[in-house]
């Protein structure tokens, strides 16, 4: 049997072998152009692992049943020492580790330097959502990009260390406070996959999932285009959803009268609330405008003051959208 | 219990599970080393972050070191350093059972200790009044007593320090008691007036007063300029506080054992010629001293 | 000579009220003040293992909690105190004081032939830090708790509302602990040892304490420093770490990871001398390769002060950075790997009894070979960017630190408890035990191998729906885990008042502990010794009379009256 032959064994018995999508016993699709590599790696580690492991558990195995203590008898004798060997095992496992370093280093180059004619999309991290901003300076809270072709995505985070992990590129970076972090990608197949926040960051640090859309070619900037005029082509209170949904309201505030980090946004226009001071105050458009601008200024009693401003970050048409779909969920209407 | 190796004269101060002196020495020896090693390591931490910070930000190091009166650091210098010497001379005295010497070397190491904690609050109760404290409580402000009619002409201005000159201004600033600043004024070019120069004043530049922490018009000569406060400033107050603070700690620390060393002496432990706890206390001091040797030329002494 | 005169006075052997360390001096004062190392181990032990349980009990209520995708048993804040305080416990309570300290404390002084250790005031005074730091962090624990994960990464540790100063503090104390058992260690083996033991002539367990103080006393003042620093940013505000104030959150990786990760190697160091004890004794042979396990340790000693940047390598570290880093992780694996051939080599043409102590070192390969081996696929730099901060990295630091420094804890106190209690426990439910964990062991952690590399994140509450039954089967095993561990403290507790009276050497070992009753006179022996060969099993021969083993010529290992002291 060739080395090849044997290795295809090894990775077919340890379920390396890929389906169509390159997802396997251990890895996701494969939709990135840096996957394969990963995955080759992955699997080539694999093999000289799984080598290994089997040679040190059979021998030790074989000891056991063969050197077995018999009544009365003791071991016979035998060398304590030999230098051939030693120097054998010492090498061979630094020769391996060696070629390993090597393709890791490799890999690791390549996912590190993003080609020139990149898309670059500014991303931000915070508790607990992602946002995305285009070239355009469109928001979402989903990350869309067009297939083959490089992205690059500069990172920052408004409060703690976030990581931005999308299991099916195999790229991963972490989010740090007080600087720009950079990554880079070239997604292959269209198709929406999970982007996960890996760097434990609180409360909701696992609720803290974007997705991913991959578009076919051509549609990436028929899509952009839309979404991007959305506070256009959509009504107010439409807009105002979408809006609530992808700047990150929804993560803390529900639709459905749930009260979550913060109060629930169902009937809350009109509503007379207690505020943290012992004052009541009667919900208008004011008020909701003030919440979102300066949100420490009158907070509501029972709800700690953790809301982030949302000042330079949402401009007044946005903030009037927010406002006629909040006027939209009267306790008539529950949606989440 | 039978029979044990021992030296034949039992030393009272042998402990039961060592054969010999010799070996509780060396043993005691040993094990003071690794833990001095441990202190050096300890404050190693903080010598990194120094070096990290003052690597990326030079400036902050440059004009937080103008808030620090060298002249004090010297003095604590040669405070510990003459300290280090009173204790090794303790050693030497209670390896010759000289009680009497070995007890007034003792006190006056703490003295010396005592003096140096005594600069220390001078210095550190100064940056207090002037708010120039670690980075969440920077706050630099003008004292209550204090009130300056900054820069409001050209020509002579007669301060509480100095009698100086202003030869260019680039803007008027009206500061009231206690007001605290921004510095616009990004350089203020000036030239001393002959006879302000006062023999007993050192020439280096003392500790600022004056609005924003920047150094007052002062007794300084024409071409020094005094910088403006760098974004940031307020971590070199950070650092300067936590190695200073830290090692202040291991001063006490030390005073501590001292008392406890005269009390071991007033006992009655030294007259045999049993030396070790002086001698493990002076290697502590040596580290300490050592450790704030350091400190002085990383923090005093910058540009 | 105490040894021979009371084995051949059979009674004498057997008798459970006879005057030895436990008895000798009674009443709770008598313990929390002695200055017998015997004593200190034993309250050590108690210690450790009542914190591993409590370890535990997180442990199992995070598993639990992962029943489901969704919330199971309790809230997400409740969740992430309870992973954090799983980790803080096991690895500041547990597992950095746990083999030196429980173990290493009773058997150092008698593998040398002494009578204690160099320093035992601060041996004691390690013992009590011990129980100071572990009261700040109960008190921790009651008053809000912590949920920063174990790691206490900055911004998150220095702006979070739960009670990480006196964690923090509680950490800082536990380190003085560790430090002062590493420098006691230190001195001990460095000025104690008996007459013909060379360096060279140590048993692997002291080679193994020795390499592990080394990192104790040079690593542990840098996460001192570390912890200090964090209470000075969330107390003061000092602004080190903290963005806003210009400091840097990455700083305080690198100095967190300078001590971690050389903390992980405390870990391992001692468990590796307990297998080189045990696979000898138990193969009935001489240790293969010795001089390359000893130094095999001290290499991975030094090593591993330089590869804590492997931790961070989506951190934003450098390119350059990144490198180096990899490239010195691969180079701490190849001692490893050296011990592990050089332990199966003992083991070829042995004559192996597989008593409970042994079926721990094979549990030890097993196990500890996966947690190796996985290890190369985070080294490499390509790999990691997938696999980091996934359950691939929790599964294969248990496999090494539970997998490996537990297992070996457990054989060795399996190994060392007859000559600790006097007792011999029930070899039947020793295997029911080992085979427990053992199973649930597997089912437990392989399981997360698979979760993580196909991208589910540590640290999370709530997991997408495709892991359910990954997350499920993880949970079972866990449960098997602790059934185990039931088991074990049954049948141990069991032993201490129903066991059979222990000979002086029950398992055939020709280090020096063997050389007193078990459990030892206060004073540990009754005279110094001329040390021979630790693995010399051929001059002990099978006293079927005690059921013990005996030395072939007792006089050859006693130092005579009046040599050279």
């Amino acid at each position: 049997m060739t080395a090849t032959g044997l290795l295809k064994l090894l990775t077919a018995v340890t379920g390396s072998l890929p389906d169509d999508d390159g997802s396997s016993f251990w890895m996701p699709p494969q939709v990135s152009t840096v996957a394969q590599g990963v995955d080759w790696l992955f699997n080539f580690i694999l093999a000289i692992s799984v080598f290994f492991f089997l040679l040190i558990v059979v021998a030790m195995v074989i000891f056991v049943i063969k050197y077995r203590h018999k009544e009365g008898q003791t071991a016979e004798e035998s060398p304590t020492h030999n230098m051939a060997l030693e120097l054998t095992w010492t090498v061979i496992p630094l020769i391996l580790v060696i070629a390993i370093f090597i393709f890791g280093f490799k890999g690791y180059l390549d996912m590190s330097t993003p080609p020139s004619n990149a898309y670059e999309v500014l991303v931000e991290g915070q508790k607990w959502n992602w946002s995305f901003t285009y070239p355009n300076g469109y928001i979402d809270s989903d990350l869309h990009v067009p297939v083959d072709r490089p992205v690059r995505l500069v990172m920052s985070s408004q409060d703690v260390i976030h990581s931005l992990y999308i299991p099916a590129f195999r790229v991963k970076m972490d989010v740090v406070p007080g600087r720009y972090a950079k990554a880079w990608f070239e997604a292959t197949k269209p198709g929406e996959y999970d982007l996960f926040c890996a760097e434990y960051c609180g409360t909701s640090h696992s609720d803290m999932i974007a997705h991913v859309v991959v578009h076919p070619v051509g549609e990436f900037e028929t899509w952009l285009e839309k979404a991007s005029n959305f506070l256009e082509t959509m009504a107010p209170v439409d807009a105002g959803r979408k809006l609530f949904q992808v700047r990150g309201c929804q993560q803390c505030h529900s639709t459905d009268g749930s009260a979550k980090t913060g109060p629930s946004m169902l009937g809350v226009f009109g509503r007379t609330q207690n505020l943290a001071d012992g004052s009541t105050i009667t919900v208008d458009e004011n008020y909701i405008r003030e919440s979102v601008l300066e949100p420490q200024a009158r907070v509501v009693a029972g709800f700690e003051p953790v809301m982030p401003t949302y000042q330079g970050r949402l401009k007044d048409p946005e903030i009037m959208a927010i406002i006629e779909y909040f006027k939209s969920l009267d306790s008539s209407s529950s949606e989440e | 219990m039978t029979a044990q190796h021992h030296d034949g004269g039992h030393d009272p101060n042998l402990a039961h599970h060592f054969e010999s002196m010799d070996q509780q020495r060396q043993s005691t020896k040993l094990g003071m080393w690794l833990f001095l090693a441990t202190e050096i390591l300890f404050f190693g931490g903080l010598f990194v972050f120094y070096t990290v910070y003052r690597g990326n930000h030079p400036e902050i190091f440059v004009f937080g070191a103008h808030f620090l009166d060298t002249a004090l650091g010297a003095l604590n210098t040669v405070v510990l350093i003459f300290s280090s010497f009173t204790i090794a001379w303790a050693v030497r005295a209670a390896q010759l059972k000289q009680i009497k010497l070995l007890k007034w070397l003792i006190i006056a190491t703490m003295l010396c200790a005592f003096t140096f904690m005594g600069v220390k609050y001078v210095e550190y109760s100064a940056k207090w009044k002037h708010g120039l404290l670690w980075a969440g409580s920077y706050n630099p402000h003008l004292d209550h007593e204090e009130t300056h009619d900054v820069v409001a002409v050209e020509g002579e201005v007669h301060t509480a320090e100095a009698d100086v000159e202003i030869v260019e201004i680039d803007e008027v600033q009206h500061v009231a008691e206690g007001e605290f600043v921004e510095p616009i004024v990004t350089e203020v070019a000036i030239e001393p007036v002959a006879e302000v120069a006062d023999s007993d004043r050192s020439t280096i530049a003392p500790a600022a007063e004056g609005p924003g922490g920047l150094a007052t018009p002062e007794a300084v000569v024409a071409e020094d300029v005094m910088p403006v406060e760098p974004a940031n400033a307020r971590i070199f107050f950070s650092i300067y506080f936590m190695m200073t603070g830290l090692h202040g700690i291991h001063v006490l620390a030390g005073i501590a054992i001292m008392f406890w060393l005269l009390h071991c002496l007033r006992r009655g432990d030294f007259d045999t010629g049993h030396f070790t706890k002086i001698d493990m206390l002076a290697l502590y001091w040596h580290v300490v001293d050592i450790i704030w040797i350091y400190l002085f030329l990383l923090l005093y002494l910058i540009d | 000579m105490a040894v021979d005169t009371l084995a051949a006075d059979g009674a004498a052997v057997g008798n459970p009220n006879r005057a030895n360390y436990l008895n000798t001096g009674s009443g709770v004062l008598s313990w929390l003040f002695t200055l017998d190392h015997k004593r200190i181990g034993v309250m050590y032990l108690v210690a450790i293992t009542t914190s591993f349980f409590l370890g535990g009990v997180f442990a199992l209520l995070v598993r639990t909690e992962l029943l489901t995708s969704g919330p199971t048993i309790m809230t997400a804040d409740t969740y992430n105190r309870m992973f954090t305080l799983h980790g803080a416990v096991m690895i500041f309570l547990f597992i950095i004081p746990g083999i030196p300290a429980a173990i290493g404390n009773f058997v150092l002084p008698l593998m040398l032939g002494a009578k204690d250790v160099a320093l035992p005031r601060l041996n004691l005074t390690s013992f009590w830090f011990w129980m100071i730091g572990a009261t700040f962090a109960l008190v921790s624990i009651i008053v809000g708790a912590v949920d920063t994960g174990w790691t206490f990464y900055t911004p998150y540790s220095t702006t979070t509302g739960t009670a990480v100063i006196t964690m923090a503090l509680g950490v800082f104390i536990l380190g003085f602990s560790s430090i002062f058992t590493g420098l006691n260690f230190i001195v001990t083996i460095h000025k104690m040892r008996p007459e013909g033991m060379t360096w060279f002539k140590m048993p692997l367990f002291l080679w193994g304490l020795y390499s592990t103080a080394i990192i104790q006393v040079l690593a542990t003042p840098i996460l001192g420093i570390t912890l200090l620093l964090l209470v000075a940013e969330r107390a003061l505000g000092v602004g080190i770490f903290d963005p806003t104030l210009g400091g840097d959150p990455v700083l305080f990786q690198h100095f967190f990871w300078f001590y971690s990760h050389p903390a992980v190697y405390i870990m391992i160091l001692p468990a590796m001398g307990i297998i080189s004890e045990l696979v000898s004794v138990f193969s009935g042979k001489h240790i293969f390769g010795y001089k390359f396990i000893a130094w095999s340790s001290i290499a991975i000693a030094l090593l591993s002060f330089l590869v804590w940047g492997h931790h961070m390598f989506t951190s934003g570290q450098s390119g350059i950075t990144n490198m180096i880093f990899s490239a010195l992780t691969f180079s701490v694996a190849i001692p490893s790997a050296v011990k592990v051939f050089n332990w199966l080599a003992t083991m070829y043409k042995g004559s192996i009894r597989l008593a409970t102590p042994m079926l721990y070192v094979l549990s030890f390969l097993f196990l500890f070979a996966i947690g190796g081996l996985t290890g190369l696929f985070l080294g490499a730099l390509s790999v990691d960017i997938h696999l980091h901060d996934t359950y691939f990295v929790v599964a294969h630091f248990h496999y090494v630190m539970f997998g490996g420094t537990v297992i070996a804890f457990l054989g060795g106190l399996h190994y060392w408890w007859p000559k600790m209690f006097g007792r011999m426990y029930s070899e039947k439910w020793g295997q029911v035990s080992a085979l427990l964990i053992f199973v649930g062991f597997n089912l437990t952690f392989f399981t997360q191998f698979v979760m993580g590399s196909h991208g589910m994140p540590r640290r999370y509450y709530n997991y997408v729906e495709e892991f359910t039954t990954l997350n499920q089967a993880s949970t079972i095993g866990s449960y098997v885990l602790a059934l185990g561990f039931f088991i074990m403290a049954g049948y141990l507790v069991h032993s201490l008042f129903r066991g059979k009276p222990a000979p002086s050497n029950p398992w055939g070992s020709a280090t020096l502990e063997w050389e007193t009753l078990s459990p030892p006179v206060a004073h540990n022996f009754d005279h110094d010794f001329l040390a021979g060969d630790p693995y010399d099993i051929d001059s002990l021969e099978y006293d079927p009379a005690t059921q013990g083993w005996v030395r072939k010529d007792p006089q050859s290992i006693i130092l005579p009256e009046g040599g050279t002291g």
